[in-house]
C-alpha cells in the first residue's frame, strides 16, 4: 500500500535520572531525526522520558532461543559465583 | 470486543502441526511463561493472534474517526484539548498494536492494506454515528469502559509483545473513560435538554456497547483454543456481565435509565440480569451493513490517498539526506 516500506527503529527510554534506558517498543520511519520525532510522539505523550535512543532494529544481532541452554545454562552449576555459596560464621556478623 | 470478528472459521488451509512441538508450546503456555517472537509456536497461534492484534489496531484507528468528528465542535477549550489528547492517544495505541503484530511476521503495510481493501475487519461498534455532544461522552464512559474491561486481562496474554502493548494502553485508557464519565455528569447536571440529549445517547448506544463483546459463548467459534493458548482469560458472556455488573450503578448514579425494561438485579447471583442481544443486528454491522461502515471505509481510504504525499515526500527527503552525506567527503577533499 505504501509504495516503499520505511525501515523499522527500536526505541529506547530513560525514564528518570539515573536509570537505564529502557525498551519500550518500536517505530518506522524513514531517518533517524524522524525516527527520533516519532518515538517522542508515540511513547513520550505523558513525561514519561527523559531521553530517547533509537535503533535501527536489523542492527541489533539476538541470541536464538533455541540456543538457549548452550549460552546460559553453564552458569547455572557456578554456584560459587553467589555469596550465599561462602559459609561465614554467625558470631562474625553481616558480611 | 475490538476482535469480535474473529469469529468466523478461518479459510486458510490447516497448517502442518507437530504434535510434539505443540505439547512443548502449550506446557510453556500453561506454565504463565510469556511466548516472545522469536520462540517456536503453532502455525495456528500465530495466524490467530495476527488477525486479532491486527483486528485491534485497525479497531484503534476506525475509532478515530467518530470522536474526531467532533474535535471542532467541542463546546470548550478544556474539552476539546481533552478529546484531542484522547484521539491522538487512540492513535498511538494503534501504532503500538500495529508494532506488536509486526513481530509475528506480517508487515504493518500489509494489514493496512487489508483494512482498505475490507478483507481486515474492526471493531462493530465504530460503525455507528455519533450524532451529539453526549455520544462523545458515552463513547468514553461506555466504548473505552468495556474496552478496559477486555483490556485487562489481555495485560496477562501469553504472547509477549501484545500483554505489553496492553499494559501501556490500559494506563492511558483509563483517562479517557473517566474524561466521558465527567461529560455525562456534566450533562446530566445541566438543562433538561441536556439531560435528555444524555438519556437518547445512551439509547442508542447501549445494545451496541453490549455486543462489543462478541457473540454470546455457545455461538463463539474459537473461545476454547483462545483460552487453551491464555490469549483469552475470560469468555464473552464473563466479560459482558462484568461489565453490565461494573456500569449499572454509574448509570443509576447519573439518573439514567437503561433501555433494557428486562434489567434486573439478582440478589441471589450479585449480578444484573438483562434481555436479548439483538445478534442479527450484530451480523448485520459487523458483515459491513451498519449505519456507518461505507462511510467509515470510504474516510479511511481518502486519508491514506490524501496522506500519500507526505510518505513520498518523507522518503524523497530521507533520499536527498543521503545523497549529501555521501557526497559530502568528496566536497571536502
Amino acid at each position: 500500500m505504501s509504495d516503499q516500506s520505511w525501515p523499522l527503529w527500536e526505541v529506547f527510554i530513560r525514564t528518570r535520572n539515573g536509570l537505564a534506558h529502557r525498551h519500550v517498543g518500536s517505530v518506522h520511519a524513514v531517518d533517524a531525526t524522524m525516527a527520533l520525532h516519532a518515538a517522542r510522539d508515540t511513547y513520550t505523550r505523558r513525561g514519561e522520558g527523559l531521553s530517547v535512543w533509537v535503533v535501527p532494529s536489523a542492527s541489533i544481532t539476538a541470541s536464538d532461543p533455541a540456543d538457549k541452554d548452550m549460552m546460559f545454562e553453564p552458569t547455572a552449576s557456578k554456584i560459587y559465583r553467589h555469596p550465599t555459596f561462602y559459609e561465614i560464621p554467625d558470631e562474625v556478623g553481616h558480611m | 470486543m475490538y476482535t469480535q470478528a474473529l469469529n468466523t472459521q478461518d479459510s486458510a488451509p490447516a497448517a502442518k502441526s507437530d504434535p510434539q512441538a505443540d505439547a512443548r508450546f502449550q506446557a510453556r503456555v500453561d506454565a504463565e511463561e510469556k511466548i516472545e517472537p522469536n520462540d517456536a509456536m503453532p502455525e495456528a497461534y500465530r495466524r490467530t493472534l495476527t488477525r486479532q492484534i491486527a483486528q485491534h489496531a485497525h479497531s484503534e484507528i476506525v475509532g478515530m474517526l467518530p470522536e474526531g468528528n467532533w474535535i471542532t465542535r467541542a463546546p470548550s477549550l478544556k474539552r476539546k484539548a481533552a478529546l484531542l489528547a484522547k484521539v491522538q492517544d487512540e492513535g498511538g495505541h494503534g501504532a503500538y498494536l500495529y508494532a506488536a503484530a509486526e513481530t509475528l511476521g506480517t508487515s504493518r503495510e500489509q494489514m493496512e492494506e487489508q483494512l482498505l481493501s475490507g478483507a481486515a475487519k474492526y471493531s462493530s461498534i465504530f460503525n455507528y454515528p455519533t450524532l451529539t455532544w453526549a455520544d462523545i461522552g458515552i463513547v468514553g464512559w461506555l466504548v473505552d469502559g468495556a474496552a478496559i474491561m477486555n483490556q485487562i486481562p489481555l495485560c496477562r496474554c501469553s504472547y509477549g509483545p501484545y500483554a505489553r502493548a496492553m499494559v501501556r494502553i490500559c494506563k492511558e485508557e483509563s483517562f479517557h473513560q473517566r474524561q466521558g464519565y465527567e461529560i455525562m455528569i456534566a450533562l446530566c447536571k445541566g438543562t433538561p435538554a441536556q439531560k435528555q440529549m444524555a438519556q437518547e445517547a445512551l439509547n442508542r448506544w447501549w445494545w451496541p456497547v453490549l455486543m462489543m463483546f462478541g457473540p454470546p459463548d455457545k455461538d463463539s467459534l474459537h473461545t476454547e483454543s483462545a483460552m487453551r493458548w491464555k490469549i483469552k482469560r475470560f469468555t464473552n458472556d464473563e466479560l459482558r456481565q462484568k461489565f453490565i455488573d461494573a456500569t449499572v450503578p454509574q448509570g443509576q448514579f447519573l439518573d439514567l435509565t437503561f433501555p433494557d425494561p428486562a434489567l434486573k438485579f439478582d440478589a441471589g447471583t450479585q449480578h444484573w440480569n438483562y434481555g436479548d442481544i439483538d445478534w442479527t443486528e450484530f451480523k448485520r454491522v459487523v458483515a459491513g451493513d451498519g449505519p456507518c461502515n461505507r462511510q467509515r471505509m470510504k474516510q479511511m481510504r481518502a486519508k491514506h490517498a490524501d496522506n500519500a504525499w507526505v510518505r513520498e515526500a518523507a522518503n524523497a527527503y530521507a533520499r536527498k539526506r543521503q545523497q549529501r552525506a555521501a557526497a559530502m567527503p568528496i566536497a571536502a577533499e
